[in-house]
C-alpha cells in the first residue's frame, strides 16, 4: 500500500459517503451525481488492487497477514457494485441513495483497515 | 407490490439491511479469520464472534425474506443481538480476563463504532413500525 494513495480513498470514500447520505435524506433520488461519486471510490479500489499486486516486487509487502489483507480488498471491491445494485433494485428511492453513501463509508473503514494490516502490527 | 422481497426491506428498510449486512461480513470474516488463525489463544471469544456472526447474517436473510414466519425470526435473532452485545458489553466491562481478543460485542460494540448496540434497538423499532403498518393495510 501507499500512505498518499490511502488518504486518498479514505478521503473520496468519506466524501461520497457523506454526499450520498446527505442527498439521500435530502429526498434525492440516485442521480448522476451520487452514482459518481460512487464510481470514483469504486475507481480508487481498483487502482488500490493494482497497487498492491504490484507493491510487493518493489519491496512493499504488508507487515500484517496478507490474506486477511486480500479479504478485505476484494469485498472492498464488491461492495459498492453491490450496494448499487440492492438500491437500485427498488427503482431508486431517497433510502437507495442512502444505502450507496453507507456503502462508501464502509468502503472508508475498510481501506483504515486494511492500511493498518499492512503497515501497523500491534502485538 | 413485489412478492419477492418482504416490505421490511423497502424503503429505510433497504438501508437497516444494508448496514445488518456489513456487520455480518465484519463479525463472519473476522471470526472465520480468528478461528482459522488462532483459536487456542481464547475459544470463548473467537466462538462468540462466530456465533453472533451467524446470528447477523440470519437476521440480515430475515428482514429480506417475506412472510410472517420470517418475521418472527427476524424479531428472535435481533433480540438476541440486543441481549447479546449487553450480556457481553457487561462482562467485558466486569471481568476483561474473560474475553482477551476482541469481539463484535465487546464494550458494547466499542470496536464496530457501537453499531452493535444501537442496531438491534433500530431493528426492533422498524420491525414494530413494520407490523403495525401492515396491520393497517390489512384492515383497508
Amino acid at each position: 500500500m501507499i500512505d498518499w494513495l490511502t488518504i486518498a480513498i479514505v478521503t473520496a470514500a468519506v466524501a461520497a459517503g457523506a454526499l450520498c447520505v446527505v442527498l439521500g435524506l435530502a429526498g434525492r433520488k440516485p442521480s448522476d451525481l451520487s452514482l459518481g461519486a460512487a464510481a470514483i471510490v469504486e475507481l480508487l479500489i481498483v487502482v488500490q488492487i493494482v497497487v498492491a499486486i504490484a507493491a510487493p516486487a518493489f519491496g512493499n509487502v504488508p507487515t500484517g497477514s496478507g490474506l486477511e489483507f486480500w479479504v478485505y480488498l476484494v469485498t472492498a471491491a464488491v461492495l459498492v457494485p453491490l450496494a448499487v445494485l440492492w438500491s437500485l433494485l427498488e427503482r431508486g428511492s431517497r433510502w437507495s441513495t442512502v444505502v450507496i453513501g453507507v456503502g462508501c463509508l464502509a468502503i472508508a473503514v475498510m481501506v483504515y483497515r486494511m492500511h493498518q494490516i499492512w503497515f501497523v502490527q500491534v502485538a | 407490490m413485489s412478492t419477492s422481497v418482504s416490505n421490511r426491506s423497502k424503503g429505510l428498510g433497504r438501508v437497516l439491511v444494508i448496514v445488518y449486512g456489513l456487520l455480518a461480513l465484519a463479525a463472519t470474516g473476522r471470526s472465520v479469520y480468528q478461528l482459522l488463525a488462532d483459536f487456542d489463544n481464547a475459544p470463548l471469544a473467537y466462538t462468540l464472534s462466530a456465533l453472533a456472526g451467524l446470528i447477523y447474517i440470519v437476521a440480515t436473510i430475515a428482514l429480506i425474506a417475506p412472510g410472517d414466519r420470517w418475521y418472527r425470526i427476524a424479531v428472535v435473532t435481533i433480540s438476541f443481538e440486543l441481549l447479546g452485545v449487553l450480556v457481553v458489553g457487561t462482562l467485558s466491562v466486569v471481568d476483561p480476563v474473560l474475553f482477551p481478543a476482541k469481539t463484535v460485542w465487546s464494550f458494547f460494540g466499542r470496536g464496530y463504532g457501537f453499531v452493535p448496540l444501537v442496531l438491534p434497538i433500530l431493528g426492533l423499532i422498524w420491525l414494530r413500525l413494520q407490523r403495525t403498518s401492515g396491520a393497517r393495510d390489512a384492515a383497508i
